[in-house]
């Protein structure tokens, strides 16, 4: 049974990465447009130096 | 129109010399107008940053206070194609997203905690049937008390500060007997884990934080939802107005930034925006969203206008009063303070509940620890029993049967166009068997119709063309009837009186028959009562075109859908018994009263509740308000006046009065599910209740009986939800979800016909 000494910690710091990065992305507003985030995607903005002028 | 546009009311200036201004915008629908909008507003120069919010379809611009203005961002959006409307997010709705990231803080530590902890439980449970230690286990326990207690610390708060609220003003609620059983359930884990015992409840007590807080997070975030729509669209109306400073300049502020003693211009055609006294100018002026009255009043200097009224003929200058000193909004406000207060405050379904709840519970764990004392247990296994029938019915299927299906239900309001005001409206609506309606603006149209039987339409496509010169409201109506959207070159109107062209060679004419310059008593059809006429001449060609209230589209069919449920109907109108009779014959409504005062109306909704019945008022005027207050459930359409929209229970979208009908369909089904919920409840503890006295209840028993409990009310109210969708006899569906972009820029379109306008 000695191996719980390092699986149990290892399993909470998995799960406690998880909430962090969690609450961080909560903190960053995230969650504010969803929808929004869905579309952005669709964006070529990034990848062309000017987006076409329509 | 030179004049200067003030949106200082809305511009959040900040101390670094850049300023923020959120705008609710329109027609957003792709992805493509999230770029053209943040990058046509980018490209500005002064623009520091411009960001869209897609979900929530608003708009939130910085920019640098010496480069550019307000007034020359919102022209630009107007330039590549949005209407934007500037706001001032209100508090409520600061609050509101602030608590639903408290409640997803606490859902995902709660969701955590239950995952590590029920790690550990699991492993423990299967070592008490095979070869686990002892010591391992209570390493095992120690870590779920280490993960368990400070999350439910955090996680349980929005229960515990609401059992505490309930309690500091003695009287119970849900959260009451979840946060006893939440206590409990820890204390006596940590004490059996201290004491080297097998069974601990850790996971029960974090997994019922967890389910519960899904439930609030959902209720919220449905909550929030429909109020932002709301705000949204509260913008999308917000009208502007004319104020004159002291030195008889023009100026346009929004109506919200108009102070009592502001003197205001009102031009034709325009909505008055806000209560004054006249003081100079002469006018009709249409009130029938104040007082349901469809003929136009005759105003002079010294008479009191309301705001909502339309301003017909002449240009009136007037002097903003406070709210609530003129003579009918006086009136009304005072029969709305009584109404609030009478309103026997009715008790929801899930508070009843709870108060039958909480004692029984109680009563029935301090029965088994009795039980088992007098049997000859000791006292650690009676307490242990007695926690036990706690922990097996603290109220987690009980707390989600009715928010769940209030989610689900408010989510099927919202898509066929009814937005809630309030949580409970739909267990009210249920309960309704008496439908009230007001006619002007409820029954027929807000704005008024061409009757287009009785014109050729040739000559109607000349007269609407011609109309597109004109700002009065009559001819607003006509103009929407023109195919061809240019108006003619040359068109010159006369305020108050009608417009003139040359068409084809040939002087046409639209306006009042004097204006035409032809008889009007020998010349003018006879017609329903509240119908006005447009005369048209072009050479010698005559048209008499009958503008007026219709009915809305699918009134008739409503009406009958309604009578087939067994619902009496009514109607309540201030307006005239001839105009009233029409419509209620031609809807085959019997009973109708016309005329009323608001004082009257409310009268005749008291006697209806003396009479014992649930009465669902719909309306939509000023005088409605304190009928809606006074009402059961009231429903307002998206059109009516503030006072009234503020009051109603649920407003409702678009030209159509099916969302009347599917909205009491919905809450009768929702109410349904409601109980089934509770009977599934009260089914569950009787199963687990006995099995948790008898002491058989092991920790693992607890969570499956628990889970299970939550996830069969939720799938019962998702249920609810595939039996309405999938239904095929609704025939009087509305056919396209209107609580959309689209459907917004549709209804807001009549207003910025009459009133936003001159303000390009």
């Amino acid at each position: 049974m000695n191996v719980l000494i390092y699986l149990v910690p290892a399993a909470l710091l998995l799960g406690l990465t998880g909430l962090v990065a969690f609450l961080w992305s909560l903190r960053t507003g995230q969650y504010e447009d969803l929808d929004g985030a869905a579309l952005r995607i669709l964006s070529d903005d990034d990848v062309a130096e000017h987006p076409d002028a329509s | 129109m030179g004049e200067a546009v003030d949106f200082s009311t809305f511009v959040e200036r900040r101390a670094d010399g850049t300023a923020h201004m959120a705008l609710a915008v329109e027609g957003i629908g792709c992805a493509g107008c999230i770029r053209k909008i943040e990058g046509g507003l980018t490209k500005l120069p002064g623009v520091v940053d411009a960001r869209v919010n897609f979900t929530q379809r608003r708009l939130a611009v910085d920019w640098r206070n010496d480069e550019i203005d307000a007034a020359r961002i919102i022209k630009e959006l107007e330039r590549i194609g949005y209407q934007a409307h500037p706001f001032a997010p209100e508090r409520a709705e600061a609050d509101e997203a602030q608590r639903a990231k408290w409640l997803l803080r606490c859902l995902a530590v709660a969701g955590f905690a239950a995952m590590n902890v029920m790690l550990l439980s699991i492993s423990v449970w299967s070592g008490n049937v095979s070869d686990m230690t002892s010591e391992t286990r209570d390493l095992f326990h120690w870590l779920s008390a280490l993960i368990a207690l400070p999350a439910a610390a955090y996680a349980g708060q929005p229960f515990f500060q609401s059992a505490l609220t309930a309690l500091r003003a003695r009287h119970t609620n849900m959260d009451v007997p979840i946060s006893i059983g939440v206590i409990l359930a820890l204390g006596l884990s940590l004490y059996e884990t201290a004491t080297h015992a097998a069974h601990v409840y850790f996971d029960s007590a974090i997994m019922l934080l967890f389910f519960l807080l899904c439930g609030r997070y959902l209720e919220q975030a449905m909550r929030r939802k429909t109020r932002l729509f709301a705000g949204n669209l509260a913008s999308h109306k917000a009208a502007f107005a004319h104020r004159l400073d002291d030195n008889g300049e023009l100026a346009q502020v929004p109506v919200a930034a108009l102070h009592p003693g502001d003197r205001i211009l009102v031009r034709p055609g325009e909505l008055v925006p806000a209560d004054g006294t006249i003081l100079t100018g002469a006018s009709e002026i249409d009130e029938s969203l104040v007082t349901g009255e469809t003929a136009p009043r005759a105003v002079r200097a010294g008479a009191a206008a309301y705001a909502g009224s339309t301003n017909f003929a002449g240009a009136l200058t007037m002097q903003v009063i406070a709210a609530g000193t003129g003579t009918l909004v006086d009136e009304v406000e005072r029969l709305l303070q009584k109404a609030t207060e009478a309103k026997s405050r009715t008790v929801r379904l899930a508070d009843r509940a709870a108060r039958l709840y909480a004692p029984v519970v109680h009563a029935t764990a301090a029965l088994t620890a009795a039980g088992w004392l007098m049997a000859g247990a000791s006292l650690h296994d009676a307490i242990v029993a007695a926690i036990a029938v706690l922990i097996i019915t603290c109220p987690c299927a009980l707390a989600l049967a009715i928010p769940a299906v209030q989610v689900v239900a408010a989510g099927q309001l919202f898509r066929s166009s009814v937005i809630l005001n309030s949580g409970d409206a739909i267990e009210r609506l249920a309960e309704a068997d008496t439908v009230v309606f007001d006619k002007t603006g409820t029954l027929t149209l807000p704005d008024p119709a061409v009757d287009v039987s009785s014109v050729d339409p040739d000559l109607l496509e000349r007269a609407a063309r011609l109309a597109l010169s004109s700002r009065h409201p009559l001819a607003a109506a006509l103009a929407r009837q023109a195919r061809l959207r240019t108006p003619y070159p040359g068109a010159v109107e006369e305020p108050g009186r009608g417009v003139c062209a040359r068409i084809d060679g040939k002087e046409a004419r639209l306006g009042s028959a004097a204006f035409c310059g032809i008889d009007a008593q020998a010349q003018a059809p006879s017609a329903p009562a509240g119908t006005s006429f447009m005369v048209f001449t072009h050479g010698g060609e005559i048209a008499h075109i009958a503008i007026g209230q219709t009915l809305r589209p699918d009134a008739v069919a409503v009406v009958h859908a309604l009578q087939a449920r067994r619902l009496d109907l009514m109607i309540l109108s201030g307006d005239r018994p001839e105009a009233v009779g029409a419509v209620a014959t031609q809807l085959g409504i019997r009973r109708w009263t016309a005329r009323l005062k608001p004082a009257e109306k409310i009268e005749a909704i008291e006697l209806l509740k003396s009479q014992g019945r649930r009465v669902l008022m719909v309306g939509d005027g000023l005088n409605d308000a304190p009928a809606l207050a006074a009402a059961h459930v009231s429903l307002s359409p998206i059109t009516a006046a503030h006072l009234a929209q503020t009051h109603a229970d649920a407003l409702f979208l678009g030209e159509r009065l099916a969302p009347v009908l599917r909205a009491i369909d919905v809450a009768r089904r929702a109410r349904a599910s409601m109980k089934q919920n509770l009977v599934l409840t009260v089914i569950y503890n009787a199963c687990a209740v006995p099995v948790a006295m008898a002491g058989l209840v092991t920790p693992l028993i607890a969570a499956v009986a628990m889970s299970g409990s939550s996830i069969l009310v939720t799938l019962n109210a998702l249920r609810a939800r595939l039996s309405v969708e999938s239904e095929p006899g609704e025939a009087l569906r509305s056919p396209a979800p209107v609580p959309t972009t689209a459907g917004t820029a549709e209804q807001s379109r009549p207003l910025a016909d009459t009133s936003m306008e001159p303000a390009r």
